[in-house]
């Protein structure tokens, strides 16, 4: 019941998050080795055809979106559950949208290169330092509205895993414009071709600057995209017998002569076949002693092409890599034997047979009996996108469309530098691997949460309810939760409503002892009849004046802040 | 009368503003830099605040019970009226006892821990549970919306800049405390709730044992736990409420088992006795609404609320028992509250409704003994919306903790609750003059000249230079004209009382001025 105007978490500089390495609390109580004997189900890739209740429409939304919206529940309760994964798909219309704009003009400062409050940077010119620094917030600000924006599509998770999969980061990469062409590429893929992505990534001009590709010739060869490209993009360290390290030099020497072209307006790639090693490339055994040729002239660069034919020639290795990937970025972390011979082989094999789309593999994935097994759901603890987005689309957080471009863009740059504060800054991943939760054995995402970031996401869903923040914009952006109540039905049932709110903002389910304390001690006020609550919240309803509604007010805060504080609202 | 000599210095304005809410105590905000060390009275001289929260509504009338009012009560309220013979006697006061289910109360009240303070409301009282709770737990007026609670605005005054700077060496541990249930508004301060939850009896014991409840065999039983140790173990004070648990142990053997109340009371000695510094906790015992059997049809000395004034009344005898035991029980003073009292007429389902004014119970060794107030007066005859007049403003309780346990300065004391309350001298006078109760002290109010009176007559009081409120009450115990209401100059003083168009009968005139509550019969005749 307190309004609190908070603005230090917006003014001062961020600090950054406590690594979870050097926590005493988080050394003490994550993982020391992978958890065994957990009850986890056998269920395989069968088209599930179970029930469906409120309780798998949310585990499907918590997974696919960023934590289930009430509206949308509602939709996919009225279809099946193939059709509500279609749905999901369907709903990824807008891969590309209208780009960042100028959102930083101000009245003491001016785009240097003439772009116009409001008119998109991204084929601008490059301008200076300054601009660039600016443009590269407004992209970042720009992701995230695209993320609170989603439409309740796939789209953006998948953006999210292709980000942390071709990691790059924006602190890095001299160029904003860049960064953006990147991130098109990403979203023009995110749902498509995996082949044709790796391709079009190998001589994306944001990761031959990332992966110093572009400094990679015949005389000086840089072995780092040739690395990466099998280690971390496509094979894996993971196989037996795998690539060794003659193939990472004969790899580099194929993508000798990438190189990129500063004197047009957008720098872009372009080969030199002066720069490109002449020898023809010898790989090892794994890959059948295959010989890729030296190709002359600017034929020189079809040399690439031939390298992702044989990496991805290499099928079992890259499908199982990815579907690994998949599973523990949808479904948990361990991948026993039994979830490997029943999900992650068949899964690879359709891949294969779709000619490396990944739509198909998401789709069976995400249909099947395995996914929708009790024992799969609730056990991702949400990552910070996850956990701040989910606030926006959960509680149908309003950032109003009257605002500036330029105040909106404070909003969504808060939220963004608060994942910062948090351990996960969209556009810049720690480095090549992406973040380590989505990798690091065998803490996996336990690493998101330690002594210093969990009481941190606490602040922030706190702040929601209580105060919101302005981030300097002069608009309040908080949850509405009178509204937000006011569009659950029964939300005069106390029963009901506990009920309503646990299920879909708890990842696991909270006992009912537990449950009617919440109910008792909030919504009654510690009262032990329903209808003192029923009389409250129907009397607000049918007449929301101040009396009546600093009645219901506290209740309902009081509710929502116990709730948001449980360790099962950080599960997913 | 004399404030006390030492004033406590006014303590800063906070200074910055929190950067965190409603009693989320986090590790990482404690590396700021201490703000403000203020010299704290409370914390010098250790004195604690524990409240037991009736929820529900108790009737009043059914636990201190006037004694001299049988015959209207009988008629009134006849299918739950405690049988005469049954009430506990309370020794000075022959015509009020207690409900026999209290015996352990009465037995406190015998070694001279009880004070009792009679019918405590407010003006417009409101029968809504939300908006009474809301009205007493951010003390304000009931046609007003306040954002902070009370005791928030207490600790504010307390502890400026919290949470910023905290927890430090002055003040290592939790501000306030609840158990049992959610943070309560009672401790909403201007930025942040100043106080800490313990949400139920098994996360104390989980603290304690450096343990969390169990969670299934699951991928998601395995993440639960991860997150739950890590929550728990990120609770700021998490520390120091393990040491102070560590550091003592329940000694009493009194304590009732089945009594929720006593669970969170021994949680309450133990970490007092463990050395916490904390100076508020509140504890909540429920049920208190009352609309139906709340006696037993054929023994109306059992039932429904005689259960919950036994779990009362064994659990702070055994809390007590136990701060005795440690030597803590001269520290630590217990106020019982509870949104209303009930109606005087009973219903025909054998309950009672939502009322108004009803007596609040304070505990300890520096409470005066006794009872402040007279009798509620029964009407002989009752209709369904009747209701006991106030006598003490639930303010006016406040203010005697604020001024009386925490010994703060007037200023402050009003600052807090607002304005200006009369001070019922529930407390044994710490510094200075000794307080008295009503009966024992009647130099500050005199009888009456002339006496019968017909047409006018004169009433001399002293002031003691605060405020003073003298109101006159007809045998109903309604006030029917408030004779001076105002700060009235240190000294002697008289005043004149006009007949107006009062009926010929028997008054009662009272004074309230600071610690001092006393009241005289008049008579008036045509």
């Amino acid at each position: 019941m307190s309004t609190i105007n908070r603005t230090e978490l917006s003014s001062k500089p961020m600090e950054k998050s406590m690594d979870s390495n050097q926590d005493p609390i988080f050394k003490k109580y994550a993982n020391k080795t992978l958890p065994t004997g957990l009850m986890k189900t056998t269920a395989g890739l069968n088209l599930y055809t179970g029930a469906w209740t409120e309780t798998e429409v949310l585990h499907l939304l918590r997974r696919c979106t960023f934590s289930p919206n009430a509206t949308m529940v509602q939709t996919l309760l009225t279809l099946n559950p193939s059709q509500a994964v279609d749905l999901l798909f369907t709903n990824a219309t807008n891969t590309i949208t209208t780009p960042p704009i100028n959102d930083y003009n101000t009245a003491t400062y001016t785009d240097p290169t003439g772009i116009a409050l409001g008119a998109p940077w991204v084929n601008a010119a490059y301008g200076d330092s300054t601009v660039n620094y600016k443009r590269g917030i407004s992209m970042k600000a720009w992701w995230l509205k695209q993320m609170i924006n989603n439409n309740n599509s796939i789209l953006e998770k998948m953006v999210l895993f292709w980000h942390n999969h071709f990691s790059t980061e924006l602190g890095t990469v001299p160029d904003a414009r860049v960064y953006y062409k990147h991130l098109e590429l990403i979203r023009t893929y995110a749902l498509g071709n995996f082949k044709t992505f790796t391709r079009q990534m190998t001589t994306d001009v944001c990761m031959l600057y990332y992966l110093n590709g572009y400094l990679n010739t015949n005389t000086s060869p840089d072995e780092n995209y040739a690395r990466e490209l099998q280690e971390l993009f496509t094979i894996g360290k993971e196989n037996t017998p795998n690539y060794i390290e003659d193939d990472v030099k004969a790899a580099a020497k194929v993508l000798t002569g990438w190189r990129i072209n500063t004197t047009t307006t957008i720098p872009t790639a372009y080969f030199d076949s002066t720069k490109h090693h002449t020898s023809n490339k010898q790989f090892s055994s794994f890959y059948g002693n295959a010989v890729i040729p030296y190709q002359s002239g600017a034929n020189g660069a079809l040399e690439t092409d031939v390298l992702i034919d044989m990496l991805f020639s290499k099928q079992q290795e890259v499908a199982k890599f990815i579907c690994r990937k998949l599973y523990r970025f949808f479904i948990y972390y361990t991948i026993d034997s039994t979830v490997e011979t029943n999900v992650i082989a068949p899964l690879a094999q359709i891949f294969i047979n779709n000619n490396w789309d990944i739509v198909p593999v998401l789709k069976t994935l995400f249909k099947s009996e395995h996914f929708f097994e009790l024992n799969s759901k609730g056990c991702i603890i949400k990552s910070p996108i996850d956990f701040l987005v989910g606030i926006f689309n959960t509680f149908k957080v309003d950032v109003p469309a009257t605002m500036t471009d330029y105040n909106k863009s404070l909003i969504y740059n808060y939220v963004r530098s608060y994942g910062s504060l948090i351990a996960q800054d969209i556009g810049d991943p720690p480095n090549v691997s992406g973040w380590p939760s989505y990798y690091q054995v065998p803490e996996f995402h336990e690493l998101w949460i330690n002594s210093n970031t969990l009481p941190k996401r606490m602040v922030f869903s706190d702040m929601m309810l209580n105060s919101g923040f302005t981030a300097g914009s002069g608009t309040t952006i908080k949850i509405d939760y009178l509204n937000f109540v006011s569009q659950i039905p029964n939300a005069d049932d106390p029963v009901l409503l506990v009920d309503y709110l646990c299920n879909l903002l708890l990842g696991i389910s909270i006992s009912q002892t537990k449950k009617d304390a919440l109910r008792v001690n909030n919504l009654l006020s510690g009262q032990t009849s329903n209808y003192y609550w029923t009389n409250a919240w129907t009397a607000y309803v049918a007449n929301p004046n101040t009396a009546n509604t600093n009645i219901v007010k506290p209740r309902l805060l009081g509710l929502l802040l116990e709730l948001t504080r449980l360790p099962e609202f950080q599960l997913s | 009368m004399q404030r006390r000599d030492f004033l406590k210095m006014a303590p800063v304005a906070a200074a910055s503003t929190a950067m965190m809410i409603n009693g989320l105590p986090i590790q990482s905000f404690a590396e700021h830099p201490l703000l403000h060390l203020l010299a704290k009275q409370t914390q010098a001289n250790g004195r604690v605040m524990v409240f037991v929260q009736m929820n529900g509504g108790n009737d009043g009338l059914n636990t201190l019970i006037p004694l001299d009012q049988y015959s209207a009560l009988s008629v009134a309220r006849g299918n739950i009226l405690i049988p005469q013979n049954q009430v506990l006697p309370l020794a000075g006061f022959p015509n009020t006892g207690l409900h026999p289910a209290m015996n352990k109360i009465r037995d406190m009240y015998v070694n001279g821990m009880v004070n009792l303070v009679q019918s405590v409301s407010y003006p417009s009282p409101n029968y809504s549970h939300f908006r009474a709770t809301d009205i007493w737990l951010t003390a304000s007026d009931s046609n007003q919306y306040l954002d902070t609670g009370w005791l928030g605005r207490y600790l504010d005054a307390e502890y400026p800049g919290f949470p910023v700077g905290y927890p430090n060496a002055t003040m290592p541990d939790p501000l306030a405390i609840q158990i049992g249930s959610s943070v309560s508004t009672v401790f909403t301060g201007n930025s942040v709730n100043m106080g800490m939850a313990i949400s139920d009896i098994n996360s104390f014991y989980n603290i304690v044992n450096n343990s969390v409840d169990p969670a299934p065999n699951t991928p998601a039983g395995h993440e639960l736990t991860f997150l739950r140790y890590i929550s728990q173990q990120t609770q700021q004070y998490n520390a120091v409420l393990q040491t102070a648990a560590n550091n003592a142990s329940n000694l009493s053997t009194q304590y009732p088992t089945g009594n929720s109340l006593s669970d969170q009371l021994k949680i309450v000695a133990r970490l007092i006795a463990g050395g916490l510094k904390t100076p508020l906790y509140i504890v909540n015992i429920g049920s208190f609404d009352t609309h139906s059997v709340q006696v037993d049809a054929t023994d109306h000395t059992i039932g429904a609320h005689a259960t919950l004034l036994k779990k009362l009344s064994d659990a702070i005898y055994a809390f007590y028992d136990d701060l005795k035991l440690h030597g803590k029980d001269d520290k630590v003073a217990t106020a019982t509250f509870s949104e209303f009292g009930r109606r005087i007429n009973s219903n025909s389902s054998g309950g009672t409704d939502h009322g108004t004014a009803a007596p609040v119970m304070v505990f300890g060794k520096s409470v005066n003994p006794g009872i402040i107030g007279f009798n509620p007066i029964i009407p002989s005859t009752v209709t369904t919306s009747d209701n006991l007049p106030m006598q003490h403003d639930f303010r006016s309780v406040y203010a005697a903790i604020l001024a009386d346990w925490f010994d703060l300065p007037t200023s402050e004391v009003n600052s807090i609750l607002l304005r200006s309350f009369p001070i019922p001298p529930i407390f044994k006078k710490i510094n200075g003059v000794a307080n008295t109760l009503e009966g024992g002290d009647n130099e500050a109010l005199g009888q009456n000249a002339p006496n019968p009176m017909t047409n006018n007559t004169h009433i001399p009081f002293y002031s003691d230079g605060s405020h003073v409120l003298i109101e006159l009450y007809n045998m109903e115990g309604r006030v029917v004209q408030t004779l001076m209401n105002q700060v009235v100059e240190r000294g002697a003083h008289e005043l004149i009382l006009y007949r107006n168009d009062l009926p010929a009968g028997t008054y009662v005139y009272k004074l309230i001025n600071g610690k001092i509550t006393s009241s005289r019969k008049l008579l008036i005749i045509d």
